[in-house]
């Protein structure tokens, strides 16, 4: 985009202001060749979504967006429900809840490297990964809608996971409000036999070692240590969250119409809240979010599994799971007062500031972990929300590094082989269903994510507190 | 053209596939609607797979929707569940359309990870870029990103 379409208000923050139909301004938080480089479709979309009703304050765009659908990925909007606001399945994306969760090992890259290549095949054995790949669980109608209103909370009562995880899972483990008989029958078949499955696409499950430390006090109380080893874990809610978005997407057409909401693009369908569709989607949403934090929780528990075996004293320690497809009911404070908000963000990452009450007791001083995953060749970053996220973005940052190149671009520029082969000799072992897949996913084709981040911090969004190097990658 | 240099008498009726930032755009292209509505489904089949796929199962499918783009998602949505439903992959569809109704029916096999190698996964046809024409030569065009 052309930076002269904005008005800079400071070296990382960008306005455009609002004309024709905006209700509100559109912020982008981004350096000058982060903006040079986002698709001119992003300006479109931010200002798309800024004609929506009960729009609050501004729609926020994090420093790794890109052309989405409707909503530009990276976009937050929250909406007041008293002032005719609405709810939105593009807002919230295909992928309901997916997100990322870091685990800790206590381990070093030292234990690791002389059985990295069996674990990798052991990683890759038991988690499943791609399509086509089956899952170990199948479940009933009875144990469906148990999943989806007890979200992690019910993977630890059948044995997938610890007690202890929950307080370190947003939502405490269990997204509340779920209502399983807002989910059709053909997302539920979609979802019977997909626990516990990695997906495909930009998911993976990475074992990483904590290469770099920024912030020694926050890196302590998160528990990451130069050169030890961390898991991470990149999914959602699987097919059930997909054929959830698709159904309401396609609901929330004639319910925006019958509102008498002109719809600058119809993939920004949306219902207000208080309306049928809109409190349907809300049930149908939360109980994805519950599925997606099932199968992190579920996935988590496996490679514990595998951990145990090579490391039979070592146990795995929750650091934090966020989800980055989301709309939550927050608290914010907006216009003089504190308002309750529906908070979307799509392809960006709740990251409340200190001392914020819905963090765990021993995360409370420093911040919510903000869990940002790179490319499998140039690395992840753990950050901490800033005390000014409220302010500046309803308490949000960035999501990942965000791509710079089309799949269909990366195909056509590296080979996957060549990919796999070159991470191998520095280090990095891949293991993945497709070649093809994995050139799609170059490197190469993600934004710098140093840039990403760095322009998160000086924003005000979340600061740096460790960089993480990836040792192994499981592809889907 | 061949290499005489004759131009053939070609079928109008191809795919392809066209850039979105993170997902991919699909469009198929035929003499008749229903044609190009066959071929946006290969090209559905062409982001999971380059590999062959044999005919050993079919599935029927039919959609209704107030305009034909909305169809077209309708229909590419079908199919995804259908895949994932059934965990196949799909080679061949054919589609009969009256006004904005579709009967559809694919044939393919199931999804064989060392031989299909999948790419990845569609997760749903999306409105973006949703286009659904009569271009100016007569033939029929299909188009819509897929989010994967």
């Amino acid at each position: 985009m052309d930076p002269a379409r904005f008005t800079q208000v400071d070296q990382t923050t960008w306005r455009i202001e609002p004309t024709g139909a905006m209700r509100v301004p559109g912020v982008i938080y981004a350096d000058e060749d982060l903006i040079r480089d986002m698709d001119d479709k992003v300006y479109e979309q931010t200002a798309n979504v800024a004609t929506l009703p009960g729009i609050v304050k501004a729609v926020y765009v994090m420093p790794d967006a890109h052309w989405g659908y409707g909503f530009p990925i990276g976009g937050v909007a929250a909406f007041d429900a008293d002032e005719g606001g609405v709810i939105s399945a593009g807002g919230v994306g295909f992928d309901v809840s997916c997100g990322v969760r870091t685990m800790l090992t206590a381990l070093k890259v030292s234990d690791i490297t002389p059985v990295q290549k069996q674990l990798a095949d052991s990683l890759y054995q038991q988690v499943p990964a791609g399509l086509g790949s089956k899952g170990a669980i199948t479940l009933d109608s009875f144990e469906m809608d148990a999943m989806l209103q007890g979200g992690a909370r019910w993977a630890i009562q059948r044995g997938w996971g610890k007690a202890r995880d929950l307080e370190r899972i947003e939502e405490g483990g269990q997204m509340v409000g779920a209502q399983p008989s807002c989910v059709s029958d053909r997302a539920k078949e979609r979802q019977r036999r997909e626990m516990g499955t990695l997906g495909s696409g930009n998911h993976y499950l990475e074992v990483q070692a904590v290469s770099e430390i920024f912030d020694e006090d926050a890196a302590a109380t998160f528990g990451l240590k130069q050169d030890e080893v961390v898991v991470t874990i990149h999914c959602g809610s699987r097919g059930l969250g997909h054929q959830i978005g698709t159904e309401f997407l396609r609901d929330m057409l004639p319910a925006a119409a019958a509102a008498g909401i002109a719809l600058p693009d119809r993939e920004l369908a949306c219902a207000p809240i208080k309306s049928e569709v809109g409190q349907r989607y809300l049930g149908a949403m939360r109980a994805a979010t519950n599925c997606a934090l099932a199968n992190r929780e579920i996935i988590g528990h496996y490679a514990r599994r595998v951990f145990a075996h090579f490391f039979p004293n070592t146990d795995l320690d929750l650091l934090f799971d966020v989800s980055h497809n989301t709309c939550k009911v927050e608290s914010h404070r907006a216009d003089g007062g504190s308002r309750q908000l529906f908070v979307h963000r799509k392809g960006a990452t709740r990251a409340f500031g200190p001392n914020h009450p819905d963090l765990p007791e021993a995360l409370r001083k420093i911040g919510q972990p903000v869990l940002i995953g790179g490319s499998m060749g140039t690395g992840s970053y753990v950050l901490a929300g800033a005390p000014s996220s409220d302010e500046k973005s309803f308490a949000s940052a960035c999501h990942g590094a965000g791509r710079a190149m089309s799949r269909h671009a990366a195909l056509r520029k590296w080979s996957g082989r060549q990919i796999v082969d070159d991470l191998a000799a520095s280090g990095i072992m891949i293991r993945s269903p497709s070649m093809r897949g994995i050139a799609e996913e170059a490197p190469g084709a993600y934004k710098d994510v140093g840039a990403v981040v760095l322009a998160a911090e000086q924003s005000g969004l979340a600061r740096r507190v460790a960089r993480l190097r990836p040792l192994i990658c499981i592809k889907g | 053209m061949s290499s005489n240099g004759v131009v053939e008498r070609i079928s109008p009726t191809r795919w392809e596939h066209f850039p979105h930032d993170a997902d991919v755009g699909v469009r198929g292209r035929g003499a008749t609607l229903a044609e190009a509505f066959e071929q946006a489904a290969v090209a559905l089949t062409a982001i999971v797979t380059d590999a062959k796929i044999a005919e050993k199962n079919s599935a029927e499918v039919s959609c209704e929707a107030p305009d034909v783009e909305l169809l077209l998602v309708d229909w590419l949505n079908a199919i995804i569940y259908e895949m994932a439903v059934r965990n196949m992959i799909f080679g061949r569809f054919k589609v009969t359309l009256s006004d904005t109704s579709l009967q559809g029916a694919m044939w393919g096999e199931t999804v064989d990870q060392a031989k299909h190698s999948p790419a990845c996964e569609p997760k749903g046809a999306t409105y973006t870029a949703l286009r659904v024409a009569q271009e100016a030569d007569g033939t029929w065009s299909a188009a819509c990103v897929v989010d994967v």
